[in-house]
């Protein structure tokens, strides 16, 4: 029989073996917060061993995989030499141009859009037709009108989240409760004001979300643009790492980009608490 | 505070409803909801609507509050004919239509914040109205951290906020368990006897239309009509007690006579 046993920590933590095996078994019951931790961190351990043991085993060529402390000192050496920096910036600069400028305008008329049928039913096909259209295949025209140069990077960017953006938070504007809109005409409210007083607050959460979601997109597809045409980027330098054979460098450029989306994800989530801190 | 004028001399208004009707769409498929609705609503009275579901008595109430638009007749409150809704007209949903983005104070707030009074007095405002619910504590709560009573509370709180000359409410305690319905009926009585504003309530529980009316109007649906008015003459103050009480006995049968009727038109 096993029995409970106090811990110091607390009472989530007097589980019996037994009991356990139950809690992290049963759907969607929350579980330890140390577990949780623990098993976060584990899934790196495990991935990090994994390609330790790969490499000095020696099943997988080093030109294919390099050693972890190999792509360690490239990150280092480029760092010290600058270059790691003026790369990452490149791309940091690019993504922050072309999410800002879609958002700035994807948010007002996105709300717009799912609070007056005029403008979904006006814009509606249009952005229906272009949403379902690869943004790669755009690449060649973009260079061919705006050349290689940043914009043309910031264009495949814009044209990558800008619909998608429009169309996501349209629907959250679309699902705002008629009575709250009502409650809020019976408090004075004009019918003008009603998108950015009441639509607007009403879907903030849900627009942070949706940005955070749309940032995500924006690496994506400034790596698509990147490998096309640049002369600096994390895009760029994978490409060329190809073409030398330095996949140390591909797989730095890859762990880097990776790590700027977990900072700039953990950033959306905090601006989200602060701007919405009703809605958690 | 007396500056105010927070219970001495609220503003209040009686409801004159001529010949409404409500049709929805158009042609063979059209569906008349309210068929030439007539009645009167007297300054300060308390008066509740009761019907079956689909009678059509939430769409009046919206009609009233100018949220729907009717197709024939007129609506009038105070000397204003209704032709959109405004702050004059206040209204308790069914639902909760709290803002979540802003605080339960916040919430009582805007009314008063919107037509431009100085923050000392809106803060006067805000005391007198929670402290009249009972939630002078919760201020600085959001409406995702309250109960469904309380949100309905604060809903109470912030539509009389505003000093509407009416006050309309859409089955505001459908919602709620009984036992916090009738707390809730409990004070909703205490608020009204304290402003004395007018009331149209509408509501499917025939307990509690008897309970808070000065006067019942019966309406049956499809299409929605008035079957009768009934004057309340309980004495007030009223609690719960009362259900016991012969004269309330009889006047549920009435009802409930009323409204079986009608199931068997159909």
């Amino acid at each position: 029989m096993p029995k409970p046993v106090p811990d110091a920590a607390g009472v989530e933590k007097t589980v019996s073996d037994q009991s356990l095996f139950k809690t992290v078994t049963t759907p969607f019951r929350t579980i330890p917060k140390s577990l949780a931790i623990s098993v976060s961190i584990l899934v790196w351990v495990l991935v990090i061993a994994g390609w330790f043991a790969l490499t000095y085993s020696g099943a997988v060529k080093e030109m294919f995989l390099p050693k972890p402390e190999a792509v360690l000192a490239t990150m280092a050496s480029m760092a010290a030499d600058g270059s790691l920096w003026e790369h990452m910036l490149a791309s940091v600069q690019v993504v922050l141009i072309g999410f800002i400028v879609s958002s700035i305008v994807a948010v007002p008329l996105g709300l717009m859009m799912g609070t007056y049928r005029i403008v979904q039913a006006f814009l509606d096909p249009l952005v229906n037709f272009i949403r379902y259209l690869p943004v790669t295949s755009f690449v060649p025209l973009f260079i061919l009108w705006i050349g290689i140069g940043i914009e043309q990077r910031v264009a495949v960017i814009i044209f990558g989240i800008f619909f998608q953006q429009l169309v996501m938070i349209a629907d959250s504007a679309r699902s705002v409760p008629r009575d709250l809109v009502n409650a809020a005409y019976t408090l004075g409210t004009r019918r003008i004001e009603t998108v950015f007083h009441i639509v607007l607050p009403a879907t903030l959460p849900n627009v942070m979300d949706v940005l955070r979601v749309t940032m995500g997109w924006a690496w994506t597809y400034l790596v698509v643009a990147e490998l096309v045409a640049a002369r600096s980027g994390l895009g760029y330098i994978s490409l060329k790492a190809m073409r030398g054979f330095q996949v140390d460098v591909i797989f730095m450029a890859i762990a880097l980009i990776g790590i700027l989306g977990l900072v700039t994800d953990q950033i959306f989530r905090l601006v989200r608490r602060v701007l919405a801190p009703w809605a958690h | 505070m007396s500056a105010l004028n927070l219970s001495n001399d609220p503003r209040s208004s009686d409801i004159a409803i001529d010949k409404v009707v409500l049709r929805y769409g158009k042609g063979e498929s059209a569906v008349l909801a309210l068929n030439g609705i007539s009645f009167h609503v007297e300054r300060n009275e308390f008066c509740v609507i009761v019907g079956p579901s689909g009678c059509g008595k939430s769409s009046l109430l919206y009609l009233i509050a100018g949220l729907e638009d009717r197709t024939d007749g007129t609506i009038r409150v105070g000397d204003k004919t209704v032709t959109e809704p405004g702050p004059d007209r206040g209204m308790v949903f069914q639902g909760y239509t709290l803002f979540p983005w802003l605080t339960v104070a916040q919430n009582v707030e805007y009314g008063p914040k919107r037509k431009g009074f100085p923050a000392g007095e809106r803060k006067d405002i805000v005391d007198h109205y929670l402290a009249e619910v009972g939630l002078s504590k919760f201020a600085n709560h959001y409406p995702s951290q309250l109960s469904g009573g309380m949100k309905q509370r604060v809903a109470i709180a912030r539509a009389l906020a505003n000093d509407p000359e009416v006050l309309l409410m859409d089955e505001p305690f459908g919602a709620l368990d009984s036992q916090t319905r009738h707390s809730m009926q409990k004070l909703l009585l205490r608020v009204w006897e304290n402003t004395k504003k007018t009331v149209l309530f509408v509501t499917h529980d025939i307990d509690e239309a008897i309970l808070l009316a000065d006067r019942v109007v019966v309406m049956s649906g499809r299409p929605g009509q008035i079957k009768k008015e009934i004057r309340v003459d309980i004495p007030r103050p009223r609690t719960m007690d009362i259900v016991m009480e012969p004269s309330f006995i009889a006047m549920k049968r009435e009802i409930l006579d009323l409204l079986k009727n009608d199931d068997d038109d159909h």
